[in-house]
């Protein structure tokens, strides 16, 4: 198959890990992947926020990058996100409509038809759930709340990380209770999103997990930074991350939750 | 024992001892000063739809509460669990959700109708309809029926329409003493207090508070009175059955009424719901005009859905109905006050108008994250949590569902991660999330044409403009990897300035990685020879 990769704005500023092992697992099953250079953000904080009017020009980006995936040009979109993959099925069209824009809808929802989070691309549409990996650390799973609940990926994540080699895979108490991001909620009403993120932290930290894994960075950076500022020792890494490893070439453990291996990395020397 | 002569606290009033002191506690009177409230802050609203802070402040003074937590987290935990449990036991629950969401898109659809079907048949059968077009008209409705029968005192049935216009409060100030008979609401009101929950509004309170609360309230408790559940329900059965049977007018609220056959319909668990309605000799209903059911077949949908959804029960004890007066048998006067409210406004709108399919079951509320955390009177409204936080600034919004800068209710719209929980619960399927997210940009237009600077607006304005194009979001990410010796060596900042200290305060922020994504793409896929492999401006 010919994928294209949505990075999300995100991971490609914040976390490149994740996207690049998205690449780097796709690539080891077989397929093909191209990452349109013209792709910047799929508009979900400016919806979620209200700014509607904002997140048109944001959307149409996205959708016109996207848009030779409707004429077979690549078979699949992939979007190493759950909320991400939420917006583009659940709200791009809709705003786009609101504005007036009924041409850039149509073409929006023949984009979405054809894009999936990285799991459901994985066992919906690959039809694989072992995809050969190998990840010799304890590991514990929170859903996040639009893969759970928007796309209604149910245990497809956890089957995929239940066939990984030499997992040790730890149930997460509570752990449909959202983290308390929500985009800008975190900022708006930091006080409750931080009560909230301090019951998914010690749920977490409960598991005695060494890695913390889900779908979606953006609710990683979140339970991620409380576990850093508790210096919990728990790395956050996204699912793709984990599923990419290899016994060959394993996805290193990093140092501390938010550090990141830098292959390539030419400024690492001059540290 | 001493004699309880009943006026129970009179929220608005000033320094007139309005409280009843009963054994023990020398409890002072509630002149509004939070200081002197010996059961902790309470909230003493003007309005019972819009009162104190803004959704972020007003959560924060409530999370700071530690016994509030508690009991929040314990019993919404212990609801949930149980809702799970008897809903995962109905083979058919998605169709009956399907079935309750469509009766009610049928109602709103032919409301007026509806409505004047409803009015003939309670009229046929011998009860008084009332129209009333806000909290104002249907409370003087009630008090001159009240005061028409000579009652100093009525017994209420556990209403949130009640709740919505303030009517104890109103009656109040007429002499009229209402005294709520349901064991939550008794407590809260014995309390001077506020709801906290639509269906439990005593769930903030434990029960050593609420020992507390009939020592020194009640005025019959029993001065021994321990924190026994039972021995809790027996001092209030034993209260509230001498008010029972000296009530001449009792004030209903009303689950379903029946189109088509002119039956009211209230489903409660304790059977102080039906004292209410059998017992005194008039019986006055209040009731939002959304209540409305077509037939009286599609009563067998939310009697399935709504006991199920709200306490976690099979099936609820008490199902009381009505149809019009049986002389000889109950109330011999009837009366119903339809409540509009602002609800008109809100059928008007195509998108917020499905909060209108609300039973009431408070479903949303045991799984809301937010809820659990902050409790009930954050929200600064009767009608708290997730459903609140849509129905609230739809029923006070000005025009066009807009609350406005100045309104602390513009702030509820955003008390939601969005994460979804109330959708999956709630039993006719509103859409609560879209409704939310539709309830945000209405206010951010609204603010458009404000002066002056929003950090905010200008923020989302410089965002859309990168993020509308490749090259300009790659020249962002470009800079942001300058920021990464920002990071210590562990790569996290602890420190930022505002807005991102809001973040900072109790998270650490990832310093921005030496490449970002793009860059190490191309420097991947870049055959030295041939140029970019990729050619990046061809597929835009």
């Amino acid at each position: 198959m010919r994928i294209a990769l949505a990075a999300t704005c995100l991971a490609d500023t914040l976390f490149p890990g994740a996207p690049r092992a998205t690449a780097r697992l796709l690539e080891r099953l077989g397929h093909e992947v191209v990452f349109p250079a013209g792709q910047a953000c799929c508009g979900q904080m400016h919806v979620n926020t209200g700014y509607f009017r904002e997140a048109v020009p944001v959307i149409r980006n996205h959708v016109e990058t996207f848009a030779p995936v409707a004429d077979g040009e690549w078979d699949a979109v992939v979007l190493p996100s759950g909320s991400c993959t939420g917006s583009v099925r659940h709200q791009q069209a809709m705003v786009c409509r609101r504005a007036g824009l009924d041409e850039l809808a149509a073409t929006a929802e023949a984009v979405s038809d054809k894009t999936y989070e990285l799991s459901e691309l994985l066992v919906d549409v690959l039809g694989v759930t072992d995809v050969g990996a190998w990840f010799g650390h304890r590991v514990t799973y929170h859903p996040t709340c639009h893969s759970l609940r928007m796309l209604h990926v149910g245990d497809k994540p956890l089957r995929l990380l239940q066939a990984v080699e030499d997992i040790d895979l730890v149930e997460l108490p509570e752990a449909e209770s959202c983290c308390g991001f929500g985009g800008t909620f975190a900022l708006k009403n930091a006080d409750t999103s931080a009560a909230m993120l301090a019951d998914k932290t010690a749920h977490v930290r409960e598991t005695g997990a060494t890695v913390l894994t889900a779908g979606d960075m953006s609710c990683l950076m979140h339970i991620g930074g409380g576990l850093s500022r508790q210096s919990a020792g728990v790395r956050a890494l996204h699912l793709a991350e984990v599923l990419a490893s290899t016994r060959e070439e394993p996805t290193p453990l990093p140092a501390t939750t938010f550090t990141r291996p830098e292959r390539h990395d030419r400024t690492e020397a001059a540290r | 024992m001493s004699t309880f002569l009943g006026l129970p606290g009179l929220r608005r009033s000033t320094g007139t001892g309005s409280t009843a002191t009963g054994a023990g506690a020398g409890t002072g009177t509630a002149g509004g000063a939070v200081a002197d409230e010996p059961f902790g802050p309470v909230p003493h609203p003007q309005e019972p739809l819009r009162w104190g802070d803004a959704f972020p402040a007003a959560a924060k003074q409530t999370l700071a509460n530690d016994q509030l937590r508690r009991n929040l987290g314990h019993a919404t935990q212990v609801i949930r669990t149980k809702r799970a449990a008897v809903v995962g036991e109905v083979p058919d629950w998605e169709a009956l959700r399907d079935a309750g969401s469509g009766v009610k898109e049928q109602v709103m659809a032919h409301l007026p109708e509806l409505l004047e079907q409803l009015e003939r048949n309670v009229t046929a059968r011998g009860g008084v309809v009332h129209w009333a077009r806000d909290a104002a008209e249907a409370n003087r409705i009630v008090a001159d029926i009240a005061k028409a029968k000579g009652a100093d005192e009525v017994v209420k049935v556990k209403s949130m329409a009640t709740q919505e216009i303030g009517l104890n409060e109103a009656l109040a100030e007429e002499g009229i003493a209402a005294v709520e008979t349901d064991l939550a609401e008794l407590i809260v009101q014995l309390a001077d207090d506020m709801p906290s929950h639509i269906l439990v509004p005593a769930i903030h309170r434990n029960r050593t508070e609420i020992r507390d609360i009939f020592l020194a309230r009640m005025g019959d408790a029993p001065p021994d009175l321990s924190d026994v559940p039972r021995e809790l329900a027996m001092a209030a059965r034993a209260h509230l059955r001498r008010k029972f049977l000296s009530a001449k007018v009792a004030v209903s609220g009303a689950n379903f009424a029946v189109a088509d056959t002119g039956t009211l319909a209230v489903v409660e668990s304790e059977g102080n719901g039906r004292m209410c309605l059998t017992l005194p000799e008039t019986l006055v209903t209040v009731m939002g005009i959304e209540k409305l059911v077509p037939t009286f077949d599609d009563l067998e949908v939310f009697l399935q859905l709504l006991p199920r959804s709200s306490t976690g029960e099979r099936m609820n004890p008490y199902t009381s109905m009505w149809t019009g007066v049986t002389p000889g048998d109950g109330p011999a006067e009837f009366h119903l006050v339809l409540l509009d409210n602002g609800r008109t406004d809100v059928l008007a709108d195509e998108v917020g108008r499905s909060a209108l399919h609300c039973i009431r079951c408070s479903a949303c509320l045991n799984v809301c994250p937010v809820y659990e955390r902050v409790g009930g009177h954050a929200y600064g409204s009767v009608y708290p949590g997730p459903i609140g936080a849509i129905l609230t600034p739809q029923l006070t919004a000005s025009s066009g569902g807009v609350s406005g800068h100045g309104d602390p209710n513009a702030s509820l719209p955003y008390a939601s991660t969005l994460c979804g929980a109330c959708y999956e619960v709630c039993p006719v399927k509103i859409d609560i999330p879209s409704i939310l997210v539709d309830l945000r940009a209405r206010e951010v237009d609204a603010d458009r044409s404000r002066s002056g600077i929003d950090p905010w607006a200008a923020a989302m304005k410089a965002a859309s403009w990168v993020m509308a194009d490749g090259d300009r979001f790659a020249l962002a990410g470009r800079a942001a990897t300058l920021g990464r010796g920002l990071g210590g060596r562990d790569h996290a900042i602890s420190v930022a300035p505002p807005p991102a200290s809001a973040w900072t305060r109790s998270r650490d922020l990832p310093a921005p990685p030496a490449q970002t994504f793009r860059q190490w793409w191309r420097d991947e896929h870049t055959d030295p020879a041939a140029g970019p492999a990729a050619t990046p401006k061809e597929q835009r």
